[in-house]
């Protein structure tokens, strides 16, 4: 598929920033960050295609900075100088008649610093003319719905500093359900950078075995405390909140985070609980939107206690902290939860008697202050009974708080981590993912 | 445009059944200040086109952001081959009956144009805004954001359509967070940016307005004293801004086709409605008239036709309780073989039209508010959505509000924090026991409803007077 000239999306990059660059007046900055990719998306249902397409997509945003004034311009990216260079120029003049109308803004981040890098990793993908026959032959005989995203991405960044940055990636996920006649279900996530056939074959008879659990009558549980063992995939949703006002150094400043409480020693979070940005196995871009670097490991919760917030440059000037190199959202982009010792053959057994949650869904603050988590079971829930699973439940609401679930509750995390893959495609692919392990928690609340 | 499309496709060398250009260019500014410093200035414009090709019964897509004649035949390249290697593998063979022929123009109603408004006077706006929240030392944030969106589609087709729809959006929220020690409190203008319609700046800049964010930024204050939301089952009034998040979650999603016809259930899940309850299934009580508007002038997710040439036309979903139609495009209904309506939709040109939502609306009773409130003896009144969670099937529901006043013998007296309800679908609309008549009823929206794979955030508009419900549990907060 060339639906965008990926291979010369560089080039053209390059080219448009130096010009662009070598234009500014004395008193200017400015800031460019690139955004590509040419993905191929096929949705199944039922074990065939109900949509199949390809799509190529760039936007380039120029940010320009005067007299601490500043606004942006996202343009439409081809990889075609003809066709973008014209559109950065005018975007440029459009700039620069409305940043002097604009008002001072005091912590406004400017480029500084010389950090540059370049990451290619080249992947062995599925041809875009090969993935139906290659996927579907597999599932055939099963209820299997989902989708295929596969592509190239590309993440780029240029400033008036002389920070540069390049980030591309050939990347495929696989995010499907299997479902009984009845309508129970089991997830699965395949994805990476290299197509294996093999592994995929095993991936779905791991998924076929779960789904054979599933087929008979789920058990209705009245609305409670259980003891509840959360694999990995339940986990990660869990954590994903941690992203939504919790760990963002603007948030606690301003009362928006769940996390208030712990840093101000109200309440405390289990010793077992650690929470890391890990970048060290390179699945996402370590630059942020102003070209800063975050750095390989950043430590966020340590046995329970705040180590480090995310801290933004702009947060920094605001609040007169150091920046550590987080985005501007302050969010998670390469979280990693550190591993118990709770062993997979023991987990039946130390749960004894509770749920087995394989996934979550659709959760919320109920009351964020609190730390009060709202959300559904989904897929493989079972009910457990003296370390045995006896069958799957019917799905439960729960609303409990982090305090409890993560602090005096928590009764251990599982020796092993699962990389759960970041599958979300809103306006454009995402990358990266989250690893994680189980939690085993005692009384966790189920309302509905 | 439109001419220039028609050649194009004309000029595609594609053996196709039926194949059809839809393109779109979008420009949005958005500008937000937060305590008074602006936070966000700029504008993102976006344009492509989408290539659809139908081969063999099977619809291929491919969409660029370059509308060369190159790119363009590349893209109808991609989508044949995409719709070949699939059709074999087809879930429905499809006919060109699904993208009927269709012309038309469709352009939304305003009077201030976007540039009505300087950036500098919007600024000017937003930070007064901040300044007019901040009714106390205790408020720690305010906030306040202003979008405005200028959509043009055109859609041409191997059959003849020539579609021309032209949209101007505005998008706008303020609030202000309070706090006093571990006590954490946020209020807004209706929920986090509700106040979402098709028009220019007259929507926004309304003689009301400085009012209104005055008492946004006092209420925020109030709620730090107020009592916690009781935990009980109870009668419980919401308002419009609340019944906008009810209706969209409990309603408009269940109805949606393509979850009951399965497509949806890796991702945002399936419906407990089933195909056999179209005409029959008692959904609410008989006060429950729930339509699909899209002619509503200024509601935001008005259109004369959606994304694969439909028109658009007013239908009853539901009527007194029982359900009719559900919410499915031409595909959905030639697949399930019952009538829904024209609302194929999608997120922009890089994106397949999927079964949406538009507007959807509760129609109005016969009740003023105060005929709502005086026959109640006990109950809880809430507004503006400020949490929401739903199940997979659409079934298990609890959402919370910002704000929140007790009801007892027919007033309303104290004013609650933290309120939230839980209830299932059915039996929650069952209890719908008195409906708000045209003075209570009030029409919002949101950018961000989330669906589809891939994934599409696409707007919608929802509509409703202020409504009763029977027998309710009601909760407050806290761990």
């Amino acid at each position: 598929m060339k639906l965008i000239a990926i291979d010369g999306l560089e080039q053209t990059f390059d080219r448009i920033a130096a010009a662009l660059l070598s234009d500014l007046q004395a008193d200017e900055q400015l800031r460019l960050t690139l955004m590509g990719e040419q993905s191929q998306f096929i949705r199944f249902n039922t074990a065939k295609v109900r949509q199949a397409g390809c799509i190529g997509d760039g936007t380039l945003s120029l940010s320009l900075m005067q007299g601490q004034r500043n606004s942006y311009r996202s343009i439409p990216f081809t990889g075609d100088w003809e066709t973008d260079w014209p559109l950065a120029q005018t975007a440029l003049t459009e700039l620069r008649q409305e940043v002097p109308q604009l008002p001072v803004d005091p912590y406004l981040v400017l480029p500084q610093g010389n950090a540059t890098s370049r990451e290619i990793h080249q992947g062995q993908i599925l041809a875009p003319d090969t993935v139906v026959e290659t996927l579907l032959p597999q599932v055939q005989g099963l209820d299997f719905t989902g989708i295929y995203a596969g592509g190239s991405l590309v993440r780029a960044y240029a400033d008036s500093a002389g920070q540069k940055h390049w980030f591309a990636t050939d990347t495929f996920s696989l995010d499907y359900s299997l479902f009984t006649a009845d309508g129970q279900a089991v997830k699965g996530t395949f994805a990476g950078n290299q197509w294996d056939e093999a592994a995929y074959i095993a991936k779905l008879e791991g998924s076929k075995h779960q789904l054979e659990r599933m087929a008979q009558p789920p058990k209705s549980i009245p609305r409670g405390q259980y003891r509840t063992y959360l694999a990995p995939a339940a986990t990660a949703d869990l954590v994903s909140m941690f992203s939504w006002g919790a760990v963002s150094e603007a948030a606690l400043q301003r009362g928006g985070s769940a996390l208030g409480l712990l840093q101000r020693g109200e309440k405390q979070l289990s010793p077992a609980f650690t929470l890391t940005e890990n970048f060290q196995r390179g699945l996402v871009p370590r630059f942020n939107e102003w070209g800063e670097i975050a750095p390989l490991e950043l430590p966020l919760i340590v046995e329970g206690r705040f180590k480090n917030t995310l801290i933004s440059s702009r947060t920094a000037k605001e609040y007169g902290k150091t920046a550590n190199g987080a985005a501007g959202g302050e969010y998670l982009r390469s979280p990693e939860v550190t591993p118990g010792t709770l062993a997979a053959e023991q987990i039946l057994t130390t749960l004894d008697t509770g749920l087995y949650l394989s996934n979550l869904h659709y959760l919320n603050w109920s009351d964020r202050p609190t730390g009060r988590i709202t959300g559904m079971t989904r897929y493989a829930c079972f009910w457990v009974e003296r370390g045995e699973l006896v069958a799957p439940i019917e799905n439960l609401r729960f609303d409990e708080s982090l305090y409890r679930f993560l602090g005096d509750n928590l009764i251990n995390l599982t020796e092993f981590q699962e990389f759960i893959p970041e599958v979300d495609t809103y306006e454009n692919r995402s990358l990266g993912g989250i690893w994680v392990p189980g939690l085993l928690v005692e009384q966790f609340t189920y309302t509905l | 445009m439109i001419a220039e499309l028609s050649k194009a496709l004309n000029s595609l060398e594609i053996a196709a059944d039926w194949s059809g250009l839809r393109v779109v260019k979008e420009a949005s500014t958005y500008r937000s200040v937060r305590d008074g410093l602006p936070q966000r200035n700029g504008k993102s414009t976006t344009q492509g086109v989408m290539v659809e090709v139908m081969v063999n019964g099977q619809i291929g897509y491919g969409a660029t952001n370059s509308l060369q004649p190159a790119n363009l035949q590349a893209a109808a390249e991609v989508a044949y081959q995409q719709a070949l290697a699939a059709s074999r593998w087809a879930i429905y063979p499809l006919t060109p009956a699904v993208r009927p022929k269709v012309t038309g123009q469709y352009s939304s109603p305003f009077v201030k144009p976007v540039d009505a408004l300087s950036p500098q006077e919007i600024n000017d706006l937003l930070m007064r805004i901040c300044q007019t929240l901040k009714v106390s030392d205790r408020i720690v944030q305010t906030t306040a954001t202003a979008i405005t969106n200028e959509i043009e589609s055109w859609f041409v087709s191997s059959n003849g359509s020539e579609v021309y729809q032209k949209f101007l959006m505005l998008e706008t929220g303020y609030s202000a967070t309070a706090q006093d020690g571990a006590i954490v409190q946020q209020r807004s203008n209706n929920g986090h940016l509700a106040n979402c319609y098709q028009g220019g700046w007259e929507l926004f800049v309304s003689p009301d307005l400085w009012s209104q964010v005055q008492q946004i930024g006092e209420q925020a204050v109030e709620l730090l004293t107020a009592e916690e939301c009781p935990t009980t089952v109870t009668d419980l009034v919401l308002a419009p801004d609340q019944m906008m998040l009810q209706i969209h979650e409990s309603v408009g999603h269940p109805l949606e086709l393509d979850r009951i016809l399965g497509d949806e259930r890796n991702y945002a899940g399936g419906s407990f409605v089933k195909p056999t309850d179209f005409g029959q299934l008692s959904y609410g009580s008989e006060l429950m008239n729930i339509t699909f508007n899209p002619t509503v002038p200024g509601e935001f997710a008005s259109y004369s036709f959606d994304d694969i040439g439909a028109p658009a036309t007013r239908e009853y979903l539901i009527k007194a309780g029982t359900l009719l139609r559900g919410l499915g495009s031409l595909e959905s209904q030639a697949r399930i073989g019952k009538p829904g309506v024209a609302c194929a939709r999608a997120s922009s040109w890089n994106r397949p039209p999927i079964d949406r939502m538009a507007n959807l609306n509760l129609e109005p009773g016969t009740d003023s508010f105060e005929d709502l409130i005086r026959d109640i003896e006990q109950g809880v009144y809430m507004e503006a959505n400020r949490s929401w969670s739903i199940d997979d099937q659409r079934y298990k529901f609890q959402f919370g509000c910002e704000y929140a006043k007790q009801i007892e013998n027919g007033k309303l007296t104290k004013t609650l924090r933290n309120p939230n309800y839980r209830a299932t679908t059915p039996e929650f609309w069952h209890r719908l026991v008195r409906v708000g008549n045209e003075s209570t009823w009030q029409m919002y929206g949101t950018p961000y409803c989330g669906k589809g794979e891939p994934n599409q955030a696409i707007r919608v508009g929802h509509g409703s007077p202020t409504c009763v419900f029977a027998g309710v549990e009601v909760f407050g907060g806290g761990a």
